[in-house]
């Protein structure tokens, strides 16, 4: 293995350009994710921002914006949940702190392919730029929601930004499916090829089993979203009736014939529901990592984690039925998938066992970090215990497409994987640029976030329950609905305090990158491979040096040992590799 | 800081788990399967309750109790316990698949097996933005309908593109709101004309989308005379927020007066 990584091995890069434009080092490429996430995921809550004040104040005149009228909100929460679960929730934990920290994890100098590296996040960011044009074409952008169910997205005239708009949409997603292909392929080789001696699979860090898992996740599902788009392109524009039947538009008779809606839906969950797991996958190794160095304790069954993630990841690719029990799909088959479904919940009830298993007799260290990936276990639990209703076709004919489901996603896939992320920044922003973020405001910012995310998303559930239908731009033309707008209400006066509160956030990140304290290599006594180089780390991640592993992970409060913590290079302790 | 934590985690669980308690939001049922599921979404609401609470509150609480301090113990040095982790397991699999299959029998009665013969037949048709529904009058036969002879701004049978040239559609009867007799099966067949609708009667406990090119059919039976909201569950456009429609249950009687009278005007 130590060939392979000197053959990869290239010379450091001279210049700006190549150094921080056009870089191969999976340092820069990561960090240029990360960025590229942060301004995803800025764009992405101001829209939910004014989603939230159109549903309180429907007639409302916004400044900037003007008055939301009924397709612009349906525009708004497309683009919202796109560029949510495109850019930010699979673009920062795998391409952002999977590829800053997948090779220094195991030791290799740099990604096994740092071309296509450097390819994949340009393409991803070209991605990016077409969704953002959507906004500026004629029309607007399109109002299909971030599922893209056709025939409304496969015709022109359905609706206002169905135009040039939902062309742009589909191109972005293409282009984006492209960019993560080439992403996969890199984590999966380098996983694969690159490991350094004596780190064999079962010394790997959890975060690097999860996005090595999420890697196959990818390679498996973006390739299908990817023919999918193209397909449905295709029926837009060329004439074809893939998904789309004999229909009558606008009084205007469609020249379609014979094509089927649900085939995209089959298509497009085979690819939407492993990508749930492709945006939680990284948040759970991430915590596993920081609830056992802030726990000083080894993770509480290492083996079972690896396990469970595979067992969700394999199972993540038999269940996508059950988005469709309403769809008219066969009813036998509703009855499979949610099974399977009942079945996935297993290996995540096993992950938070351990994860409280691994808290049980530990001494905790209660930075920043750790506070986030206390933060991710809670929502992870809150938002998966709603799974198992939705997972049942009985209770779904009640509970489908309300806002139970928004609330359960939001929960589970959306502010869990972002808790996943805080806690990622938190903890390896030392490493990556070399200054500790300020602990206090880290506090602050942790505080009011949760609060806040549960003040938003619970009573989701509640107006669910009553039956409060999803994507519906004003509460007031149904007469029950109408009741419930208090709960719209309290849910908007919580974002809007919540969102404020990641103002908090950001002037910390930029703060401390020039002003905080100076780092030391291991400022939080972790034993992974990142904390036994310079901070942060020099061009080929060891300064010429390669590390030679002797222990598993997670070895804290070894018996005997001179620390409480024994580093993966350490010389081996008894127990390793269990 | 533990302590901190343990308050904020112990009172997000007990407020989220109050107002799930304290009101009951589900609306009121008024079919046959609303019992029984109602009844099975207490029975889960109940159990991931009790897991719900087991978990927050022990994560609030070892965070306190196991915060770091100068007086703490050395930590259990421990990689996991393989018993527990197959107990664990065990359980989860039992529980979640056990919920599973006692909550199937509903939805198979209601999915698996046609209507029974005497229930009353409703068309139901969804098109932007407003839902359509045809009894087949009393000869039992629905007419033939034809995309050619569709004008959704015409409204009725228009709408919904009957053809008049066939002698089955002579009686039947077209609506834009849905009445059904009490204590009565109905037969829905659901369809759509352009893009995919779903038909949502929240009392009713019944959902599904009416897809552009199958036709669903579907049955329950209302129990309880009153008037119920139908609102569209599935993005359909710009208007999906007022995709709004009425069921009116009604005593067997007044429903045949009330199908006679639409009759009496066709001719």
């Amino acid at each position: 293995m130590a060939t392979s990584a000197t053959a990869h091995a290239h010379a450091g890069p001279q210049g700006f350009i190549r150094k921080y434009i056009f870089s191969l080092d999976h340092k820069v490429i990561g960090i240029q994710y990360f960025f590229l996430a942060l301004t995803a995921v800025f764009v992405g809550m101001f829209l939910s921002l004014l989603m939230r004040i159109h549903l309180i104040a429907p007639l409302a005149s916004l400044p900037l914006v003007g008055e939301i009228k009924p397709e612009t909100y349906l525009s708004l929460l497309t683009m919202h949940g796109t560029i949510m679960v495109f850019f930010v929730l699979t673009t920062a934990p795998q391409g952002g702190f999977g590829n800053y920290f997948l090779p220094i994890q195991i030791g290799a100098p740099d990604m096994a392919f740092p071309v296509l590296n450097m390819l994949s996040f340009w393409t991803t960011f070209v991605g990016f730029v077409v969704i953002i044009a959507a906004f500026f074409v004629q029309g607007g952008a399109p109002l299909h929601g971030w599922t893209g169910y056709p025939p409304l997205s496969a015709v022109q005239s359905a609706g206002p930004g169905e135009g040039l708009g939902a062309d742009l949409w589909i191109t972005s997603i293409a282009i984006f499916c492209l960019a993560s292909l080439m992403g996969a392929l890199n984590f999966l080789t380098t996983t694969l090829d690159m490991r350094a001696k004596g780190m064999t699979m079962m010394r790997m860090p959890l975060t690097v089993w999860s996005w090595f898992i999420t890697a196959i996740l990818g390679l498996l599902a973006f390739g299908v979203l990817l023919s999918a788009g193209i397909l449905l392109l295709m029926d837009r524009n060329l004439g074809t009736s893939f998904y789309v039947p004999q229909i009558i538009v606008n009084g205007q008779i469609m020249l379609h014939k014979g094509g089927s809606p649900l085939l995209w839906q089959h298509l497009f969950w085979f690819f939407g529901h492993p990508e749930v797991y492709i945006a939680i996958l990284p948040g759970m190794g991430v915590t596993s990592q920081i609830l056992s160095t802030f726990s000083r304790k080894p993770i509480f069954g290492y083996k079972a984690m690896v396990y469970a993630m595979l067992a969700i990841g394999f199972f993540g690719f038999m269940v996508w039925g059950h988005h469709m029990f309403m769809s008219g799909m066969s009813p036998y088959s509703a009855f499979a998938f949610s099974l399977l479904t009942m079945c996935i919940g297993v290996p995540s009830a096993i992950k938070t066992f351990n994860w409280l298993g691994t808290m049980y007799k530990a001494r905790i260290r209660f930075q920043t970090p750790m506070l986030y990936a206390i933060g991710f276990v809670s929502l992870f639990v809150s938002g998966g215990l709603s799974g198992p209703f939705l997972a049942q076709p009985v209770l779904d004919i009640q509970l489908h497409d309300t806002y139970f489901v928004v609330g359960h996603f939001h929960l589970i896939m959306g502010v869990a994987a972002i808790f996943g992320m805080f806690a990622a920044t938190y903890y390896w922003f030392p490493k990556m640029f070399g200054r500790m973020m300020n602990e206090s405001w880290g506090r602050i910012h942790f505080f009011i976030t949760l609060i806040g995310t549960y003040a938003i998303f619970m009573p989701m559930h509640y107006l669910g329950m009553a039956g409060g239908t999803r994507r519906y731009s004003q509460y007031t033309e149904v007469a029950y609905l109408q009741k419930l707008m208090p709960i719209h209400q309290f849910m908007t006066y919580a974002a809007i305090i919540t969102i404020a509160a990641q103002f908090i956030f950001v002037i910390n990140l930029f703060w401390s990158m020039f002003k905080g304290p100076k780092a030391s290599d291991n400022p939080w006594e972790a034993t992974t491979l990142e904390w036994i180089t310079a901070t942060p780390p020099p061009h080929d991640n060891f300064g010429g040096v390669t590390p030679v592993v002797h222990n598993g992970p997670y070895e804290y409060g070894v018996p005997g040992a001179a620390r409480d913590f024994v580093m993966q290079t350490d010389p081996p302790v008894a127990s390793s590799g269990h | 800081m533990g302590l901190a934590l343990l308050v904020v985690i112990w009172l997000i669980t007990l407020a989220s788990t109050y107002f799930f308690v304290a009101k009951s939001w589900l609306p009121v049922g008024a079919s046959a399967a609303a019992g029984f599921m109602d009844g099975q979404f207490h029975l889960t609401l109940i159990i991931m309750g009790v897991v719900f609470l087991a978990a927050q509150l022990s994560l609030g609480y070892f965070a306190w109790r196991y915060r770091e301090q100068p007086s703490s113990p050395p930590v259990a040095y421990s990689h996991g316990n393989v018993k527990l982790e197959v107990i664990w397991t065990a359980l989860t699999t039992i529980l979640f698949v056990g919920l599973n299959l006692m909550g199937s029998s509903v939805w198979a009665a209601q999915r698996f097996e046609p209507a029974g013969p005497g229930a009353v037949q409703v068309e139901v048709t969804g098109m932007q933005f407003a839902w359509y529904f045809r009894y087949p009058g009393p000869d039992g036969k629905f007419g033939g309908t034809s995309i050619k002879l569709m004008d959704p701004s015409a409204g009725g049978e228009a709408a919904v593109g009957l053809d008049t040239s066939d002698p089955a559609s002579k009686d039947d009867v077209v609506t834009g709101t849905m009445y059904l007799p009490v204590d009565r099966e109905v037969d829905v067949s659901l369809r759509s004309v352009d893009v995919i609708h779903s038909f949502f009667v929240p009392n009713l406990r019944f959902k599904q989308d009416a897809v552009p090119g199958l036709n669903i059919h579907l049955h329950f039976k209302p129990t309880a005379v009153g008037e119920y909201e139908i609102a569209c569950a599935e993005l359909c456009g710009l208007g999906h927020y007022k995709m709004h429609g009425m069921v009116h249950v009604v005593s067997q009687e007044d429903f045949d007066k009330w199908l006679a009278a639409r009759e009496a005007e066709k001719q």
